[in-house]
């Protein structure tokens, strides 16, 4: 019988959060140690080599009173007040919110408050700008799947498209993944919207990693064309289930005890199949997506989220059902034939059925205007009839994304106790019209449009003609 | 203020077949020459062509009248610089017809016949609200990527408003990448190329000398020719601020060149020059990003500080997706009005942005006699919103092109229809129709 596994998405998450807290007690170096010493014991991995070194940047007890707060899970709080300290969310309320008498107060009367954006889908630092050549680090098409590759490894956080996702988008969190010319194209990394002069310093701390996986017209197009398997669609699901079921023997072995030889690429995978690592999976079509699922099935694992998935509107109730979120554009279309079929209300339509619904950009220029996006996406919904909020759209950026990162219990919405992870916007942010006024980030205030000096500026521009500009 | 754009002699000639004489009232009117919307306006169509609009415009007798319940009524949007009626799927070549890179003609290609006005864009894009594009082929083998035409987004077969409207060329690193990897060598093959057109013109007879090696053929030389006279608009790609001035100084040597640049993403840093020689742009005006290093000035002010500096700025969407999304051109649009009141930050007024997406793009494309606003004699292209047209999420809830009313469905609201419920029914969704 194929196994279903049965969790939600929060309770994968909380499985990966669990296996990442553990990973302290790994040996710091056991990849060092003699092949010998493998062979009498267990072998245990180093789960975080790289990790994190982000801590937050100073913060000061900040009130913003009398503006509408979109709390990011679907609550909506008229003339609100939210209250940031120490980096978390204290309160969240209406007027009568008791603050504290020593707070930085931001008047917010007329504007918006919500949690920081977060895009599920972002090649930042991987496909950076200038996009020369020298910087092009996000595909590793030499073989059809690279489990062993990690994003973070090419991530330049020199990118100005950082930056621009911050100021422009109100951008707090970012997944940045490796392309889609591979059926398993390795890891993803979650980072904070932080500049930072390693990567490690803009990580999310304690977020499970991603193995991102794509089906359809990418890698068949990119390894028929080296007269390589798969060009084809079956070849596509045979290399897959080829590796799937080489990585379920390479855990056996490991929950065994038994030596093995250290595989990156079948530590990821195993990873995945034993719930560490999540699974986000490009796929566009609806029959693709269902396949990917029976396929998930056969191995024992679960997609997180589908990614780009114009064809979701098709088989939304199979979705619904599997617990498996979509990321979509609102209005991508025509540029490939898997991409033919995009409706408008893609994204409505989604929710409507009661799934998990994610606007994503995929784009350094869409990272920008994520909530234009949605607001797009909003309105084709209710052109449609459907009764839509627009604290309920907000949940597209904020809890859901984060959720089907593993990180929905830490950033996400503005309930107390998370990240303070808030954007003040200058107007409804779902008004063309909009522009972020302050970006805090665990509390810190990352971007001010109102003061440039809290404008970051990244080594490649510092020197070059606009430096410093509003961009 | 009251605005009554009366009957032009001019517009009482030729009444094209299929169109409907209209007026539509009550109107929220936007003429789209950058002056204020009208409340209360009405606009008066007949033979295709406006008559009249404004306050006070007298509906004359018999003619079909529309209550625009006080909505936006605007002329249709005006693409500035597209692909669409080019492309089907960009990613299917034989459906993709941007680009002749293996064509031994550059100058000389002429995008008429490869136009689609049963393609799939063209209705989507309509339904946006874009009743005309400004649609320019990609490139060629050579410099010189060919003749693009002006298009309407009409319902019909024929969506040729205007062919070989243009000539197309890309300077900085495209160009380079043509001429044979250097700047060098793009101006001197633009500069040989056009005195090679010259001689034919002055002596065809050179023609029997040329051969398939030659620079150009005898149809790029006789489209360079309307180039070098005047005739032909001469659209360039160019972003570097110094490729900009370098782009300027063309018209020394070849003083009847009307330029119009394209893209321009570093056009403020040389404002003033750009608008001393008084030369139109083109700009995608959300590129902010230092893309490449002839973009490492990009700024979402570049449209606000050319228009300050008295740059004719038109808006377009041409570093995105040129074929399908045309409908964004309102929303970049009205990201510049959001830009200008951010501290620091150049955008537009609301009446000029919608102006940079409509009279303006027609101006530079030397049509804004025909198209491009509600000013009597331009082409009946009208489009009721069901709100602010610059906002997101707004529709035309109805649109005519050249007076005749379109259909605004498109096959994604066929799809969308047909999985408003994603489980079968007694039948398979292939019955539902």
């Amino acid at each position: 019988m194929v196994r279903s596994l049965k969790s939600g998405l929060l309770a994968a998450a909380s499985l990966a959060l669990a296996a990442c807290a553990s990973t302290g007690e790994a040996p710091k170096s056991a990849g060092d140690k003699p092949a010998t010493a493998a062979a009498e014991k267990p072998v245990k991995f180093d789960k975080d080599p790289y990790p994190s070194t982000y801590k937050g940047y100073p913060t000061r007890l900040t009130v913003v009173k009398g503006a509408t707060v979109f709390d990011g899970e679907g609550g909506r709080f008229d003339n609100g007040t939210v209250v940031l300290s120490s980096g978390k969310v204290l309160a969240v309320g209406g007027p009568d919110l008791e603050v504290p008498t020593d707070a930085y107060v931001v008047d917010g009367t007329g504007k918006y408050v919500t949690p920081g954006v977060i895009d599920i889908h972002s090649h930042l630092g991987d496909y950076p700008s200038p996009a020369v050549d020298a910087h092009s680090d996000g595909n590793e098409a030499t073989s059809p799947t690279t489990p062993e590759v990690w994003s973070e490894h090419s991530v330049w956080p020199q990118d100005p498209g950082f930056t621009r996702a911050l100021a422009n988008g109100g951008v707090t969190t970012l997944e940045i993944l490796p392309g889609s010319a591979n059926l398993m194209g390795g890891r993803s990394v979650t980072l904070k919207n932080v500049p930072a002069r390693t990567m490690q310093g803009m990580k999310f701390p304690g977020a499970p990693y991603s193995l991102k996986m794509a089906c359809g017209e990418n890698p068949k197009r990119v390894y028929g064309a080296k007269g390589r398997m798969p060009s084809t669609r079956m070849g596509n699901l045979a290399v897959n289930r080829q590796t799937w079921a080489k990585a379920a023997a390479y855990k056996k072995k490991l929950d065994e005890g038994k030596a093995v030889d250290r595989d990156l690429a079948m530590e990821t995978l195993a990873g995945v199949l034993s719930g560490e690592i999540l699974v986000q999976n490009h796929c566009y079509r609806a029959d693709e997506m269902a396949i990917v699922i029976d396929m998930s099935h056969e191995f024992g694992y679960k997609v997180s989220t589908f990614h780009h998935a114009v064809e979701a509107y098709k088989i939304a109730d199979l979705l619904k059902k599997e617990g498996i979120c979509a990321a979509m554009w609102a209005d991508w279309w025509g540029f490939k034939m898997e991409a033919y079929d995009a409706v408008p209300e893609n994204i409505a339509l989604m929710y409507k059925e009661g799934a998990c619904t994610i606007v994503h950009s995929d784009d350094a220029n869409q990272i920008q205007r994520l909530n234009q996006e949605a607001a797009k996406a909003l309105a084709a919904g209710r052109r449609m009839g459907m009764q839509i909020s627009d604290e309920q759209a907000w949940t597209w950026l904020a809890i859901n994304p984060a959720k089907a990162l593993g990180i929905g219990d830490r950033t996400g919405s503005l309930k107390p106790g998370k990240m303070a992870d808030v954007v003040l916007w200058n107007g409804n942010p779902f008004s063309v019209y909009t522009r972020p006024e302050k970006v805090w980030i665990d509390g810190a205030l990352m971007f001010d449009a109102l003061d440039p000096k809290r404008r970051p500026v990244t080594d490649f521009e510092l020197g070059q003609p606009g430096e410093g500009d509003v961009k | 203020m009251i605005r009554a754009l009366l009957l032009s002699a001019a517009a009482l000639v030729a009444l094209p077949a299929g169109a409907q004489d209209v007026a539509i009232t009550n109107a929220k009117l936007v003429i789209g020459d950058g002056s204020a919307p009208i409340e209360g306006g009405t606009v008066v169509v007949r033979g295709g062509k406006v008559v009249a609009a404004g306050r006070g415009v007298a509906v004359p007798a018999g003619i079909e009248r529309v209550d625009a319940g006080g909505h936006y009524v605007t002329p249709g949007i005006v693409a500035a610089f597209s692909r669409v009626g080019l492309v089907e799927v960009d990613a299917v070549t034989g459906t993709n017809d941007r680009s002749a890179t293996r064509s031994r003609f550059s100058a000389g290609l002429d995008i008429a016949p490869a136009l689609n006005p049963m393609g799939s864009p063209i209705a989507v894009n309509r339904a946006a609200g874009v009743t005309r594009a400004i649609v320019a082929p990609g490139s060629s083998s050579n410099l010189f990527a060919g003749q693009g035409a002006v298009v309407d987004l009409g319902d019909d077969n024929d969506m040729v408003t205007k062919p070989r409207a243009l000539q197309f060329v890309a300077f900085g690193e495209d160009g380079s990448a043509k001429a044979g990897g250097s700047r060098a060598a793009t101006f001197l093959l633009f500069r040989e190329q056009l005195l090679a057109a010259r001689s034919y013109a002055r002596n065809p007879a050179t023609l029997a000398e040329w051969s398939n090696d030659s620079l150009i053929q005898r149809a790029d030389a006789e489209a360079l020719v309307r180039v070098i006279n005047g005739t032909t608009p001469l659209f360039v790609r160019v972003d570097r601020a110094a490729d900009i001035l370098n782009v300027l100084k063309l018209k020394g040597e070849f003083p009847a060149l009307k330029l119009v640049l394209v893209g321009a993403t570093e056009g403020w840093l040389v404002a003033r020059d750009i608008a001393a020689a008084r030369v139109p742009v083109l700009v995608s005006p959300l590129t902010d990003l230092p893309g490449s290093f002839e973009q490492l000035g990009a700024t979402q002010s570049n449209a606000g500080r050319l228009k300050a500096a008295g740059v004719e700025v038109s808006v377009g969407v041409f570093d995105d997706d040129d074929a399908h999304k045309m409908g964004y051109t309102t929303q970049y649009a009205g990201n510049l009005v959001g830009l200008s009141k951010l501290p620091g930050a150049s955008g537009l007024t609301w009446d000029q942005a919608f102006a940079s997406i409509s009279s303006v793009p027609a101006k530079a494309v030397g049509m804004d006699g025909a198209i491009g606003s509600l000013r009597a004699g331009r082409a009946g292209d009208i489009v009721i919103w069901d709100n602010d047209p610059l906002e997101l999420g707004s529709r035309p809830t109805m649109v005519w092109i050249d007076g005749k009313r379109q259909s605004l469905v498109t096959r994604q609201d066929r799809l969308r229809d047909r999985y408003l419920t994603p489980t079968e029914g007694a039948l398979p969704k292939a019955y539902d129709r």
